[in-house]
């Protein structure tokens, strides 16, 4: 091949580079290449890729836990089982608000959007509220599986990966509520300008992906595994 | 037989643990397989690196390159090749294809699922419990003949012949921890999985002894949890399990010295975790005594059984394999003696 | 030919009183001083790791030795483990990015600075927290790789355990915040013009690197979340009494440290892809299959981890998937190989220290890629796996591939990083001693893994024929130890006595050498403008540049 070829200097096209390096504009004063314009990318900026490389990661995480419950589901040498310890109307309530919560989260967004700064913090607040009221739903529920059926971490399979993965996914949500919490503040203030619209897209994209893992868990806990 | 016995327990022989040297046919497939693959891997270093030396030799130039300028300026500038790079996917892809081709065969040689035991079908089955940090083997049968004999840290299997082999199937267990168990003469290796359950295979035809030894991390003795297979030819293998079952026999009548020493043993605190059939001494958690005279060595294969080695194991285990899980009893002297002197009878 | 004026104005420093030495490294947020804190930090890991590897040695110097017991010897092993992979190899490697990266890609820091300072104080905490398990009687004695249920407290009562763990989710969460950082830098702040097919080559493979890490690290942290909890809450996650599973940790456990490999040699893949071009004056040969091949060994190495499980009893079915996949990734890591062997050939190459550490990397990681293809090869590995071929087989692929590649690299740039050369006849010296007592460590391990030498033993019978390959295995450490000392004394000397470097001592081609040496705070005086993967040839060829052919 062109491998080998003699010592000259300069570049070797070979192949179809040598038709596209003969398309170069070869003209100008100097008699040099002139240089193509560069054309700016259309892309995220760093902060988007961020976000979204941790939710990547987060992928994984939850991932994990998730694989490890189902690969324990049924493995139980003692109960409770899972059909008996959970009930499904408690949890079908806040799942809606989970749900629900990413609508307002995105009503906020399209509020900010258009400069409505009382509808954003409507929607913001509204957002806020439904997070903590499905914290308080899985605290009541966990206060009923504690004392009603005796689950505890220790007590079997079902209790270690259970409160394992449910409760990694309620530590996510309490860390968005207060995310969420912090920038009402600071939007309060005046810290934050409501202009500031990269935060809140970042902190919804959070909140989306937190509400799109419920949805795996409540598949895989209260309908696959129940 | 026992000749080659003695020989191979002789410290300055050397042992034979290569994986090159199989004695068993799923060990010797392993083999065939090994070489091709070494060869082909051979071919590729061979190419590759003498590429590398030629370029290196042919190309090399003794100016302090770096420095701005090389006389006469820079090399050809070669970007790259569709042509080229098409032509070295496809042959690594070639061998590739080539390669795991030869590992469906071979992997659907050795790893057999084991069959159930039947009558005469002259195959040895053993439940292989792995312990920290000793082997617990249970005989199920061979031959189609149910046997439940308990044995530690030295397996006996027959020797097959022409035309007759005899198949050991083991099935492994864990009560602890993982193990793996290894005598590469005889197969490769096969983790021991608490709640989980494996098999092994092998047979061979050649009587001797196979040393291999737990190959998985086990915790502080793992490097001392020695294997020893002894392979027996067939009668010899008989009238091993015809003396295996037997329970320990009981000192003659009148034997006050041997009565002695028995009560002095079931006295002590022995018989929690070990058991010597025909006694009240009943427990699991250590090795089966009951014929301990019959095993060449003691601590899993790590010293010769003999009654120096014993009473140093008696008066302190630790001495002799530190982290084991047997602690000094602190016992008399007296007390020592009498325990060698009672171990000493479990042939 | 270099008419073009590459210097960038000397920085108009010393117009604020300089604070204290300590305070600066503490609150620094400069991806160059993050860079190098690290750096120097994997290498006191890497001198504690070696002398723990040394004390092995020794050990296993003479069947039935009496030198070190059981206890410590197992906790050696698994310090050894854990601080060359967590401590020395990834440290190491997100060190360099940090400080060549930004540069590379013509940006003045890393994306989110605090977060970068963040993950090095973190990955710096981990080390601490693991290395504190001494402090509880005795490091953790469980392997690096922790199989359960060793690591249940039934078997592993000490708080070190927990330590162990608890350092390595600290470090893992430092680690990862590095990945988030790297990618957020190389996708989104690269300099005008630098498309994504105009990438420096390390700052392609540190990308793919952080991917990996993005989907390795994770699954660690929540196994040992696990283990925590089984430890300390009394959870049944690997409690095999209670139907927990010891083989679940194993493939969580794998599923993150397989990636884990190509973690630690992609960026090493990277800095020789630097190296060669330039040592060998010309341009990386194929650069969009390399770019193509690295992506594909990031995708192939999640689905390959249960190889190193094919002895625990899977179904033929799945033993033969993993040994496909695992054979997969020979074919995109031979397209590597193919392209620097091109890439040198026609060249002019001139073997300073970085580019005879490059030739150490071809010529050792070939076989470390060799012998993986035997442990792959299933029935083969029914014999390989856990011997000392296993160990004989990852050192050869971290030390000839990860460690040559590291130190090419960190000569190479070692001039830009102090603005000094270093000593050529010291680093030549470190070379061969390193080259030379690495093939005498590791090529012995192969032989006693034949031989029926499992790992982690901390003795071994005479009758066995192991000791004399294990000696010489002792005496190839022993002969690689000076070699280390060698480097970290031509390194520390040539910061002063070292001749100055100038902005572009090796006439390289990528933006890091268009800055001085060291480089500003704000790396670049203005934003250089980027055409094709070699802007530096563009402004030295403006007769024939590359972007003419790209």
């Amino acid at each position: 091949m062109e491998l080998n070829s003699p010592a000259n200097v300069g570049p070797q096209p070979i192949g179809a580079r040598a038709e596209r390096a003969s398309a170069v504009d070869h003209g100008g004063t100097t008699g040099l290449p002139f240089p193509p314009a560069i054309r700016p990318e259309q892309t995220l900026d760093s902060a988007q890729w961020g976000m979204l490389a941790f939710l990547v990661s987060e992928v994984a995480f939850f991932g994990t836990l998730i694989t490890a419950y189902l690969a324990y589901l049924g493995q139980d040498v003692s109960g409770p089982t899972p059909r008996e310890a959970l009930s499904l109307p408690l949890v079908l309530v806040t799942t809606l608000c989970l749900l629900s919560s990413s609508g307002t989260i995105h009503l906020a967004e399209g509020n900010l959007h258009h400069r409505r700064e009382r509808g954003f913090l409507l929607a913001w607040g509204a957002t806020i509220g439904l997070g903590i009221a499905f914290l308080l739903g899985t605290a009541y529920e966990w206060r009923e599986l504690i004392y009603e059926h005796q689950l505890t971490i220790g007590r079997n399979l079902f209790g270690s990966t259970f409160y394992t993965l449910v409760g990694f996914h309620g530590l996510h949500v309490t860390v968005g509520v207060v995310m969420m919490l912090a920038v009402l503040g600071l939007v309060l203030a005046k810290q934050l300008s409501v202009e500031n619209k990269r935060v809140v897209q970042l902190v919804s994209w959070y909140w989306h992906f937190v509400d799109a893992v419920w949805i795996v868990v409540f598949a895989v806990v209260y309908l696959i595994g129940r | 037989m026992s000749d080659f016995l003695l020989l191979a327990s002789d410290p300055d022989a050397l042992q034979n643990l290569s994986i090159f040297d199989p004695a068993s046919p799923s060990a010797e497939a392993i083999r065939s397989l090994s070489l091709l693959v070494a060869a082909i891997a051979a071919f590729i270093f061979l190419i590759v690196e003498g590429v590398l030396l030629y370029s290196v030799a042919r190309f090399r130039v003794a100016a302090p390159a770096g420095q701005s300028s090389l006389p006469g300026g820079e090399p050809p500038q070669v970007y790259g090749s569709q042509a080229i790079e098409i032509a070295w996917t496809a042959a690594p892809a070639l061998v590739v294809f080539v390669l795991v081709l030869v590992v469906i065969r071979t992997l659907w040689q050795v790893n057999r699922p084991n069959p159930t035991p039947s009558a005469n079908d002259r195959a040895l089955y053993v439940t292989v419990i792995g312990h920290q940090w000793w082997w617990e083997y249970v005989y199920e049968s061979y031959d189609g003949r149910n046997l439940g004999i308990v044995a530690a840290n030295e397996l006996h299997i027959p020797a097959g012949s022409e035309g007759a082999a005899r198949p050991v199937y083991l099935t492994l267990k864990s009560a602890d921890v993982c193990h793996s168990f290894w005598v590469p003469r005889l197969a490769g290796k096969t983790d021991l999985i608490p709640g989980h359950t494996n098999e092994l295979w092998f047979q061979t035809d050649k009587p001797g002894l196979y040393l291999g030894q737990c190959a998985e991390y086990c915790g502080t003795q793992h490097a001392n949890m020695l294997l020893r297979v002894v392979v027996d030819e067939p009668a010899e293998f008989e009238r091993w399990l015809a003396h295996e079952a037997r329970p320990a026999a009981p000192p003659a009548d009148g034997d006050t010295a041997a009565s002695a020493a028995q009560a002095v043993f079931l006295g002590q605190s022995c018989i929690k975790c070990h058991r010597v059939r025909g006694t009240p001494a009943d427990g699991t958690f250590g090795p089966d005594l009951t014929h301990l005279m019959g095993r060449k060595t003691l601590a899993a294969g790590m010293v010769p059984n003999d009654a120096e080695r014993l009473r140093e194991w008696l008066v302190d285990p630790q001495r002799v394999k530190p982290g084991c899980l047997m602690p000094a009893f602190g016992l008399e002297p007296r007390d020592i003696d009498s325990l060698v002197d009672y171990l000493a009878t479990l042939h | 030919m270099t008419s073009v004026e590459l210097e960038a104005a000397a920085p108009t420093a010393a117009s604020h009183p300089a604070p204290s030495l300590v305070y600066d490294l503490v609150t620094t947020v400069d991806h160059k001083k993050i860079g190098l804190m690290y750096i120097v930090m994997a290498v006191v890991f890497l001198v504690i790791g070696g002398c723990e590897a040394l004390a092995m040695r020794w050990q296993l110097l003479f069947p039935r030795y009496d030198l070190i017991g059981p206890d410590a010897f197992n906790q050696l092993f698994t310090m050894h483990g854990t601080t060359m992979v967590f401590f020395m190899g990834m440290p190491i490697l997100i060190g360099i990015g940090n400080y060549m990266v930004p540069l590379a890609i013509g940006a003045r820091d890393m994306a989110f600075p605090r977060l970068n300072a963040f993950g090095f104080w973190a990955t710096l905490l981990g080390g601490l927290l693991v290395y504190s398990s001494y402090a509880t009687g005795g490091a953790p004695a469980i392997g690096w790789f922790a199989y359960s249920p060793l690591t249940e407290r039934t078997f592993a009562r000490s708080a070190a355990t927990d330590l162990w763990a608890l350092g390595l989710i600290v470090s893992g969460t430092g680690t990862l915040a590095g990945a988030v950082n790297f990618i957020a830098t190389i996708l989104g702040m690269r300099a005008p013009g630098m498309n994504l097919r105009k990438v420096p080559f390390f700052a392609w493979t540190m990308l793919w690197t952080s991917v990996l890490i993005l989907f390795a690290i994770p699954p660690l942290t929540a196994a040992l979340v696990m283990l925590l909890f089984d430890r300390n809450l009394g959870a049944h996650f690997f409690d095999t009494q209670n139907g927990g599973s010891a083989l679940l940790w194993q493939h969580m456990f794998w599923f993150f440290g397989h990636p884990e490999v190509y973690i630690l040699v992609l960026p090493a893949f990277g800095m020789v892809s630097e190296v060669i071009p330039v040592f060998s004056r010309k341009v990386l040969f194929g650069y969009e299959f390399m770019a193509a091949a690295t992506a594909a060994i990031a995708f192939i190495s999640l689905g390959v981890w249960a190889h190193h499980m094919f002895t625990v009893g899977m179904s033929r079915t799945a033993d033969l998937f993993f040994v496909a996949s695992s054979l997969l990734v020979s074919i995109p890591t031979g397209i590597k190989f193919f392209n620097w062997l091109a890439t040198m050939y026609g060249g002019r190459i001139s073997f300073k220290a970085p580019m005879l550490f490059a030739f150490g990397f071809l010529s050792m990681f070939l076989i470390g890629g060799l012998t993986g293809i035997m442990l792959a090869a299933a029935p083969f590995d029914f014999q390989l796996s856990d011997s000392y071929f296993v160990i004989g087989h990852f050192h050869w692929v971290l030390i000839g591939g990860t460690l040559f590649g590291t130190f090419a690299g960190l000569y190479y740039w070692y001039p830009k990083a102090t603005g000094r050369m270093f000593s050529e006849r010291l680093a030549r010296w470190h070379f061969w001693l390193l080259y030379i007592g690495f093939f005498l460590t590791f090529g012995p391990m192969h032989i006693s893994g034949f031989l029926g030498m499992p790992r982690r033993i901390y003795t071994y019978d005479a009758d066995r024929g192991w000791a004399f390959w294990n000696q010489l295995t002792t005496l190839g450490a022993f002969i690689q130890a000076p070699s280390y000392a060698i480097f970290v004394y031509n390194v520390v000397v040539s910061l002063r006595k070292g001749r100055p470097a100038g902005s572009d001592p090796w006439d390289a081609w990528t933006l890091e050498w268009m800055t001085s040496s060291p480089p500003p705070s704000y790396n670049f005086e203005q934003i250089p403008e980027v055409r094709s993967r070699r802007p530096l040839w563009d402004l030295k060829h403006p007769d024939d540049p590359d972007w003419q052919y790209e």
